[in-house]
């Protein structure tokens, strides 16, 4: 479904950020991508959405080449959801509305407005559909942005660290929201995301990027105390709790 | 995705589509009331059936007709166009800027159009503007004004855009930009008005008090087309404002490109803001203020910010003019005396009462 070849990203002026990076991800998948701050993470999903232009490499949906699209285009086969969401005082129903942009003529036709109602039952949002969005809490505007992504109708769901900012409650609901509609639509979905637990409960696949390039991947029952040390320079314990499996850091290698 | 096929319209959803709807018909029928009693008021009170047959085009009491065709509706007409397209490029503004201060003032056009004309009248021996103000001294060459008023305008809109396209057009780049702008040609004016005699001093203070009352047929023309183009065009870019209203990144994964639309809608609001600063002089707080007052009342949607921005710009120049015309009646004052004096208590209202984009 998505396929991320050997991407080489840097800014002007500086070495690469990203450097020979690459990786696939099939239908009905779920992949966090991990890895310390300013590894490159956010970059990379930028990249994948072809808001940053790769010095070299590829990324393709289906088959088709993502930098040969029009913007259009790219957004009705990528849904984003950035990590900083800014709330006008618009309804949740016109919030999510925008999502059809791309697919919009001059008038929103019944079908638009059909497939928001959809979307807004589907992410548990009926009851809110026409509160203003300047007025919800931190996890009902994430489903809002996850509803706005849905209604775009994408083939590959991009998050930007969709948990952050979120209490345990909603960061469960959130991700357990996100898996269950990538399985439903047959979607696939790459999150960065900083909580190694959580990614490893929600996500079928994990990628760690150390020093811009892919340092392991796997699936989640494969990571083990030598990958995240080497990652992120904290000596853990990896733990299997009711079939889970837990990263904890044990502490030998603090000051304490 | 067919598991989005069959979602039920929430039934109150048809509602609040429907009384945003009203809201802007309204502001269009109020915008229809005033302009009939506009004309209709004056030294010489006209019926308003009178009015409404001139409108209509058909046969009028020839005692009448050359103070509705000649005088009134041309000066209502101006107020009209004026406050439309002043409010409806000072909401666009603020959406692509994403500044609750971005308008014309603040931007630096303004004080550029000020300057361009106290240049014209120093420099380029324009002479005196015209008005129907109490004092004004006859014209020796308006359309110099106007043109230096306008290129004024225009050279700090592509100054603004050609810093913005070599930083990266971002909002903060915009509006400084502006604010730097606005400080020198403040200066400048300054300078000219020091070494100014008597008559030019006068007519430099005089072009900056906006009057409406200086256009004629010809400039209600201009404007009209102006700011026809640019409401449409700022409407035809709704969901784009929309989407840039979520934040940058939101809006490019929603295929919108977002310099594109920043720089295009600072050209176009420019454009408008300058063919009426450089017809009618400075009138402020009416490309601030409406967009405000429209947000606090129907919320952010541009869907119908922009159409209601556009007509409540109208309906509050042209109520501020006929005002203007009356209150100190035979004296005329400049609407923008007036709107001054309306729109600042009325912005730090909005203030006090709580939320200003």
């Amino acid at each position: 479904m998505l396929s991320v070849r050997d991407i080489q990203v840097g800014y002007n002026g500086s070495g690469l950020v990203l450097k020979n990076l690459g990786f696939s991800l099939e239908a009905g998948e779920v992949l966090a991508i991990l890895g310390p701050n300013g590894v490159g993470k956010t970059t990379l999903l930028r990249c994948i959405n072809a808001m940053i232009r790769p010095r070299a490499g590829s990324v393709t949906i289906e088959k088709t080449d993502v930098f040969s699209l029009r913007s259009d285009q790219i957004a009705r086969r990528l849904g984003y959801v950035a990590q900083n969401n800014e709330a006008g005082r618009m309804t949740t129903f016109d919030a999510v509305l925008l999502g059809r942009k791309p697919h919009m003529g001059w008038k929103v036709s019944h079908e638009d407005l059909h497939k928001v109602s959809a979307a807004l039952h589907q992410l548990g949002l009926d009851h809110l559909a026409l509160r203003d969005i300047n007025a919800m809490s931190g996890g009902e505007l994430q489903k809002v942005c996850i509803a706005r992504a849905l209604v775009q109708e994408p083939r590959v769901l991009l998050l930007d660290e969709p948990t952050s900012s979120l209490d345990l409650k909603n960061q469960i609901e959130i991700l357990g929201t996100v898996r269950r509609v990538v399985k439903e639509h047959r979607l696939a979905a790459v999150m960065t995301m900083h909580d190694l637990n959580l990614a490893l409960r929600f996500v079928d696949r994990f990628v760690f990027i150390k020093q811009g390039e892919v340092f392991a991947w796997g699936r989640p029952e494969e990571i083990n105390a030598e990958m995240v040390a080497a990652v992120y320079g904290v000596q853990v314990d990896i733990l299997r709790h009711a079939g889970q499996v837990v990263v904890v850091p044990n502490g030998r290698d603090s000051d304490r | 995705m067919s598991h989005l096929n069959h979602g039920h319209i929430p039934s109150g959803y048809t509602a609040y589509v429907g009384r945003k709807v009203s809201f802007v018909a309204g502001l269009a029928l109020l915008g229809a009331l005033l302009l009939v009693m506009a004309v209709s008021l004056g030294a010489v009170r006209v019926p308003a059936d009178q009015v409404v047959r001139a409108l209509a085009g058909l046969e009028t009491d020839p005692r009448f007709q050359i103070i509705i065709r000649s005088i009134r509706l041309p000066h209502a007409l101006a107020a009209l166009l004026a406050g439309a397209g002043l409010a409806a490029a000072g909401a666009a503004m603020q959406s692509i800027l994403r500044n609750p201060l971005g308008s014309p003032f603040t931007l630096g056009l303004s004080q550029a159009g000020a300057f361009g004309a106290a240049f014209a009248v120093m420099l380029l021996d324009a002479g005196t503007m015209q008005s129907t103000a109490v004092g004004a001294v006859t014209i020796a060459n308006p359309y110099l004004t106007t043109l230096a008023a306008f290129a004024a305008c225009m050279a700090t809109s592509l100054v603004i855009i050609a810093i913005a396209r070599l930083r990266g057009a971002t909002p903060e780049v915009m509006v400084l930009s502006g604010v730097a702008l606005g400080s020198l040609f403040s200066a400048g004016t300054m300078f000219l008005q020091y070494f100014a005699d008597d008559v030019q001093l006068a007519a430099m203070v005089f072009w900056t008090f906006g009057d409406v009352g200086r256009a004629g047929w010809r400039e209600v023309g201009f404007m009209a087309v102006a700011v026809a183009l640019g409401l449409a065009y700022f409407i035809a870019n709704r969901w784009n404002y929309n989407a840039i209203d979520a934040g940058d990144e939101t809006a490019r994964s929603l295929g919108v490109r977002v310099e594109r639309v920043r720089m295009l809608g600072m050209i176009v609001a420019s454009l408008i803001t300058a063919i009426i600063v450089s017809f009618l002089g400075v009138i402020g707080f009416v490309g601030l203020i409406c967009p405000h007052i429209v947000r606090r009342l129907i919320g952010d949607d541009h869907r119908f910010v922009m159409p209601a921005a556009g007509l409540s710009g109208a309906v509050l120049l042209l109520a501020s003019d006929t005002v203007a015309r009356l209150i100190l009646a035979p004296h005329v004052l400049p609407v923008a005396v007036l709107t001054a004096f309306l729109g600042a208590p009325t912005f730090l209202y909005l203030l006090i009462r709580g939320r200003v984009r």
